[in-house]
């Protein structure tokens, strides 16, 4: 910037400058009278300590009406045999000059840089925000990384209706219609009744459906809502997130169950999750078995916690299906989403899931 | 179910040391969940002693109450008192005051000495009262916790006790017993007794097992009994009602015998309470072999008791008093008075035991499980008699428990045992299952020898036959739950352990990955959330107001929604048919806790019934139905397609040096629904709409390319906002998503890119301020024609300059052709043709 304004309007500054005082015109075969030129030009340049007073001392001692510029001028009357001398103590004195000009302007420009870069530091602690952050819920957040895991295993995906025919919730899954196990379900009925839909209570309807509308073999996993008349509270909620599993291949037995669980496991809570399973009882599965995981990150320290059941498709329900249960067996396990929420981010009350009180979502983020 | 370990170590080899939480780590292993731990001692500790009143002086009070100064010798006649602690006097008399009235100088009472702690953490110590220093208490049952009466103190010898002085009174009065409460899961029934539970932790531990039943001879003889006669004429699933129906007399008992504290107190931890002695014999012999029973007394009945199914209008006073109506589904035990009792729920008043009984009819039958649990359902009328009933009582035991139940009231009632007694019926066909010889190690994954497959079976009380190829396995009569192979294996799976179950993981078919819909969702969601938005989730339940103001655009009309039949809150007992009402209620709560600005969305499920709603009826199980059957429960079904909303209040941000927040407006939910659009490549055509849930002139109707309505978006109406307590501006938008996304491209084709220069034209059109600027672009990308590369609105103006009524519309065009570069008279022309066509649609004149 400066050395363009320097090169656009030269002329005014420096007759302004050089109207300010009269000089005296030195001989410019006078060594002594140019010494003492350069030497006052000198002294001039080193005590400049700004940009500003270096240009002042450039113009008195460089410009038009300076001494040596004008002694310089005078070379052009000189007589040949004095014009070599001349021109060679010239040039020798304000090439002295302005070595010292141009070292002297380079450490007055680098301070002068540096003072402006001094000049902008702002305060990065104290920056705006720019962008809204925004988050998942972590009950979405775990369902899809559940979801990418057994995806990642060469699993499908499969979702269903919430409000779900009777058939599809109870009786294809081999609930009889007086046996207590459907009542322990805890059902929300539609109205009117005689209708025969539920808000299904499990996402094994779903599983249902996949059996009914898939090719065999079928290796599929089914997250997503449950409904049950519990109340909420600090452990309950009446809408909660499940995710099922269910595979129907050839030869498929209770090992694998273990297997399938147990590498999932891993890969939810680390390579050093187990898994552990103990008789129960549900009636789309025979045999059937509560699942327990070891969680190594466990608050108070690594244990075995209750997360699930699982078992063998009961014979029933693949009939249901349409498939031949002498040639074909499964499996099938189901867990929640809420409930690993609790154990695994230490998540003390159920609530907080519910109330969308935007700190809970808002404290994980887009992770988990 | 209850497990008192007093009881179970009778018929289990349970370690002396063993804690009811050992009894249900064990117990876990065979199947059962722990539940909870019922221990007396936890609330009441001694010293607590039996004494015997010695001296009673009655002294007046000036409070108008007398009180009783007692002296009770708490250590046998001649003993020392061997206890230290502060209060205890060495001479083993305890001064006490006493309030209660009931008894006289040598009666024998529990005697809480100081240092004892009784439930409620009560700590006893010696402390001034009434002028005396009262150096204990004599407690009362409810005291000690272990029954209601409050209106005396507990005077031993009315239950029949009579203890040496000194006696530990919580041994004594079995409060030193625990038990382990477990969960029986429904298909196990036999669960449900000491008897079951005995024999499935004798599995668990390895050890012996006694069967109770065994240890009962029955002596009577059948047939010259209590005629009783089964006439079951409308039989549920063809099974009758009442397949075994035994009946024993007992006469002559005391009707003031007391219960044994035995009885009462492994009754009490096992969850029933003490009423009488008949009444807790019959409870006690249920727990211990399953059989529930009941009595009758025997000078109330009239004439043959006849087991059918109820008349229409028939009615029956229950034990609880009230008069029920009948249904002609309900098993009757009757007599000649008519209906004494439904069967396996509850017995008639007219004929029950009372204090007064002497002659007791037991009766131990076998009733139909469906047939039960309807009628229990029917009546709300749970038992503990239903719950074992419904699930399956052993058919062989009935005879047994009858035995067991007599020999009871012989020897703690005094009666006296009629030997003819009654038992009628057809026992079952027993069940045979063939296990095929390699099922259970198939299925399982663990190689069974034939030793281990045959042990387990006959463990559990089956008969095994080895067959060929296999085994053919008759189950024990308790066991009506093994009819499969697959029962059988789990089974031997249970009994051999499941903890030997190997991990083998199968290897799953070639995948296809997440869907076409999965995806997009996933992308849709998580735009919003990147976006700044943040994700809740609202519950389903919504009032009736709320679906017709947000389900519907107009006003007045009202939505087809979906309504619960038992609804946690009758409020709320409808499904939502928007995600508006869901995402206002989560708002107002943020805005409670002092969070203003906020931007909210929720994606899930909205619920639009239409058309058939459900099916009559539902087909069985174990069968695949047939197609039409199976459609019409796919058309039954209501639409719940994949929706999502959002909802904007306050500002977009905090105000921060350097950064002024803008307020949320309209165009900001109209953007969130267009992102929605946008993530899955979808073009939104936006209207003018209007929803009487939004501002009527700042709503928008979002639309497809085909001209489905898809959702709405805009300003909130200020009424409603008023309503709900929101903030003026606040703005929101909903979208159905299904719709959206399966819109989307199967294939994006590929525009050529022009390489030549571009030729840019503005252009400001004055149009009447009703017409949408979104029309008048339109129509200006149709006139320019194919030169056109792009056009957009840049500005708008209404004001000085511009006539009343009018706008001003700044458009930027941008043209380009294919294959030359355009001169400015082609740009020009074709911006003409624009303007022109403009303004022959719309009257647009150029500024």
């Amino acid at each position: 910037m400066s050395d363009i304004s320097q090169k656009s309007a030269p002329a005014p500054e420096e007759t302004l400058e050089a109207t300010a005082e009269p000089v005296t015109v030195p001989d410019p075969l006078d060594e002594a009278a140019i010494g003492a030129a350069v030497e006052a030009a000198l002294a001039a340049i080193a005590a400049a300590s700004t940009l500003d007073e270096l240009k002042t001392a450039r113009l008195a001692h460089t410009g038009e009406k300076s001494p040596l510029s004008l002694a310089n001028r005078e070379i052009g009357g000189l007589s040949k045999e004095f014009k070599a001398a001349a021109g060679k103590l010239m040039g020798a004195s304000r090439g002295r000059v302005a070595k010292a000009l141009a070292a002297r302007t380079e450490v007055l420009e680098a301070e002068d840089a540096a003072r402006i870069l001094v000049e902008e530091t702002v305060d990065v602690t104290a920056a705006p925000r720019r962008r809204r952050a925004g988050a998942r819920h972590p009950l979405s957040t775990l369902q899809d990384r559940v979801c990418d895991i057994f995806v990642g295993m060469g699993w499908e995906i499969a979702e269903g209706p919430e409000v779900e025919s009777e058939w599809f919730n109870f009786d294809a899954l081999n609930f009889k219609p007086d046996h207590p196990a459907r009542e322990m379900q805890d059902t929300f009925f539609v109205e009117p009744p005689e209708a025969h839909l539920v808000m299904r209570t499990h996402t094994s309807p779903v599983q249902v459906r996949s059996m009914l509308e898939r090719e065999l073999p079928i290796y599929v996993l089914c997250p997503g809502k449950v409904f049950r008349t519990d109340e909420l509270d600090a452990t309950h909620t009446p809408v909660f997130h499940q995710f099922e599993g269910l595979a129907i291949d050839k030869d498929l037995s209770m090992a694998d169950l273990v297997g399938t669980l147990e590498h999932f496991t891993r890969q939810m809570f680390g390579e050093e999750a187990r898994v552990r399973i103990r008789p129960n009882f549900f009636p789309f599965t025979e045999p059937s078995a509560e699942l327990d995981i070891w969680h190594p990150g466990a608050k108070g320290g690594p244990r075995w916690i209750e997360w699930g059941g699982c078992g063998m498709v009961n014979p029933n329900v693949l009939r249901a299906a349409g498939i031949d249960p002498e040639i074909y067996s499964g499996f099938a396990f189901g867990m929640g989403i809420e409930r690993a929420l609790m154990f695994r981010n230490e998540v003390g009350d159920m609530r907080d899931m519910i109330e969308g009180d935007v700190r809970f979502s808002e404290h994980f983020g887009m992770e988990i | 179910m209850r497990i008192p370990l007093t009881w179970l170590r009778e018929y289990a080899q349970v370690p002396a040391g063993a804690t009811a939480e050992d009894v249900m780590m064990d117990l876990v292993k065979v199947g059962f969940e722990e539940e909870d731990v019922h221990r007396p001692s936890n609330e009441i500790s001694g010293p607590i002693v039996v004494g015997q009143v010695l001296s009673l002086e009655k002294e007046p009070q000036s409070n108008g109450k007398t009180i009783n100064w007692c002296t009770v010798r708490v250590v046998p006649e001649g003993a020392e008192q061997t206890l230290t602690i502060d209060g205890i006097d060495p001479s083993g008399v305890q001064g006490i005051v006493c309030g209660a009235h009931n008894f006289v100088v040598g009666d024998k009472v529990v005697v809480t000495l100081p240092g004892a702690v009784l439930p409620g953490d009560f700590r006893i110590t010696p402390r001034k009262t009434y002028g005396h220093v009262s150096a204990g208490m004599i407690a009362s049952v409810r005291e000690l916790g272990i029954g209601d009466d409050h209106d005396g103190i507990l005077v031993l010898s009315t239950l029949g006790l009579d203890p040496e002085l000194g006696t530990d009174a919580l041994a004594l009065l079995g409060l030193d017993d625990e038990a382990a409460e477990i969960n029986v899961t429904p298909d196990r029934g036999y669960a449900f007794s000491i008897r079951g539970v005995a024999r499935e932790y004798a599995h668990a531990t390895g050890t012996s097992f006694t069967d109770p039943a065994s240890l009962v001879t029955v002596t009577a003889t059948s047939g010259a009994g209590y005629p009783v006669r089964l006439a079951d004429g409308a039989p549920i699933y063809a099974k009758p009602g009442c397949d075994r129906f035994v009946a024993r007399t007992v006469s002559g008992i005391n009707p003031s015998a007391p219960t044994p504290t035995w009885m009462s107190s492994r009754l009490r931890l096992a969850g029933i309470r003490s009423i009488s002695l008949p009444v807790d014999i019959s409870n006690y012999v249920m727990v211990e072999l399953g059989q529930p029973l009941h009595f009758y007394d025997a000078d109330k009945l009239t004439g043959e008791i006849v087991v059918r199914r109820a008349n229409a209008g028939e009615t029956l006073e229950t034990l609880d008093g009230k008069v029920r109506k009948l249904d002609v589904e309900d098993l009757l035990i009757t007599d000649d008075s008519g209906a004494i009792g439904i069967a396996g729920v509850m017995g008639g008043a007219s004929t029950e035991v009372t204090s007064g009984t002497v002659n007791v009819l037991i009766e131990a039958a076998h009733f139909e499980e469906v047939s039960i649990a309807r009628s229990r359902r029917r009546h709300k009328l749970p038992s503990e008699a239903s719950k074992r009933f419904e699930r399956g009582v052993d058919w062989e035991v009935a005879d047994e428990a009858a035995q067991r139940a007599v020999n009871l009231l012989v020897e703690l009632a005094g009666g006296t045992e009629e030997t003819t007694g009654t038992d009628v019926g057809t026992e079952p066909a027993p069940v045979t299952v063939f296990l095929p010889a390699g099922f259970a190690s198939a299925r399982i994954g663990i190689d069974y020898t034939p030793e281990q497959i045959v042990g387990s079976l006959v463990d559990l009380g089956a008969v095994v036959e080895t067959v060929d190829g296999g085994y053919s396995v008759t189950a024990p009569s308790w066991r009506y739950d093994l009819v499969t192979p697959e029962d059988l294996t789990e089974e031997v799976a249970r009994l051999v352990g499941y903890d030997l179950i190997p991990a083998t993981l199968p290897t799953a078919p070639p995948g296809r990955g997440y869907s076409r819909a999965q995806q997009q969702r996933r992308r849709a969601v998580q735009a919003l959330a990147d976006s700044g938005l943040t994700e809740i989730l609202a519950y389903p339940f919504v009032s009736k107001a709320a679906n017709d103001t947000f389900g519907v655009a107009e006003a007045g009309a009202e939505r087809s929604a979906v309504k619960l039949a038992n609804p946690l809150s009758e409020e709320f007992g409808y499904l939502r048919t928007s995600m508006l009402p869901g995402l206002i209620e989560i708002a107002k709560r943020n805005h409670s806790r002092g969070f203003n600005d906020l931007a909210l969305f929720e994606s899930g499920l909205v619920f639009l019934p239409s058309g058939t709603v459900g099916t009559a009826s539902i087909p069985p199980l174990g069968v695949k139905p047939a197609e039409d059957v199976l459609d019409a429960l796919y058309n039954g079904i209501p639409y719940q397609p994949l929706t999502i909303g959002a909802i904007f209040t306050g500002k977009d941000s905090p105000a921060a040096p350097g950064h002024t927040p803008r307020p949320w407006d309209w165009a900001d939910a109209l953007d969130a629904a267009r992102l929605v659009s946008d993530v899955v490549g979808v073009e939104l055509v936006v209207e003018q709409g209007s929803h009487q849930a939004f501002h009527p002139g700042r709503a928008a109707v979002l639309k497809l390319r085909s001209g489905e309505v898809v959702g709405h978006a805009g300003e909130m109406h200020p009424k409603l906002l008023a309503e709900h307590n929101l903030p003026a501006r606040t703005v929101a938008m909903e979208i159905n998503a299904e719709m959206v996304f399966e819109a989307a491209a199967d294939v994006i084709v590929a525009k050529p890119i022009s390489t030549f220069p571009v030729a840019t034209q503005d252009v400001a059109l004055v149009v009447p301020v009703e017409i949408p600027a979104e029309a008048v672009l339109e129509t200006l990308r149709e006139g320019a024609g194919e030169l056109l590369e792009d056009v957009s609105l840049f500005d708008e103006y209404q004001g000085k300059g511009i006539p009343e009524g009018h706008k001003s519309l700044a458009f930027g065009l941008r043209f380009r052709a294919a294959d030359r570069t355009l001169t400015a008279d082609e740009a020009s022309a074709a911006r003409a043709s624009a303007v022109e066509l403009a303004a022959e649609r719309f009257g647009a004149a150029q500024r």
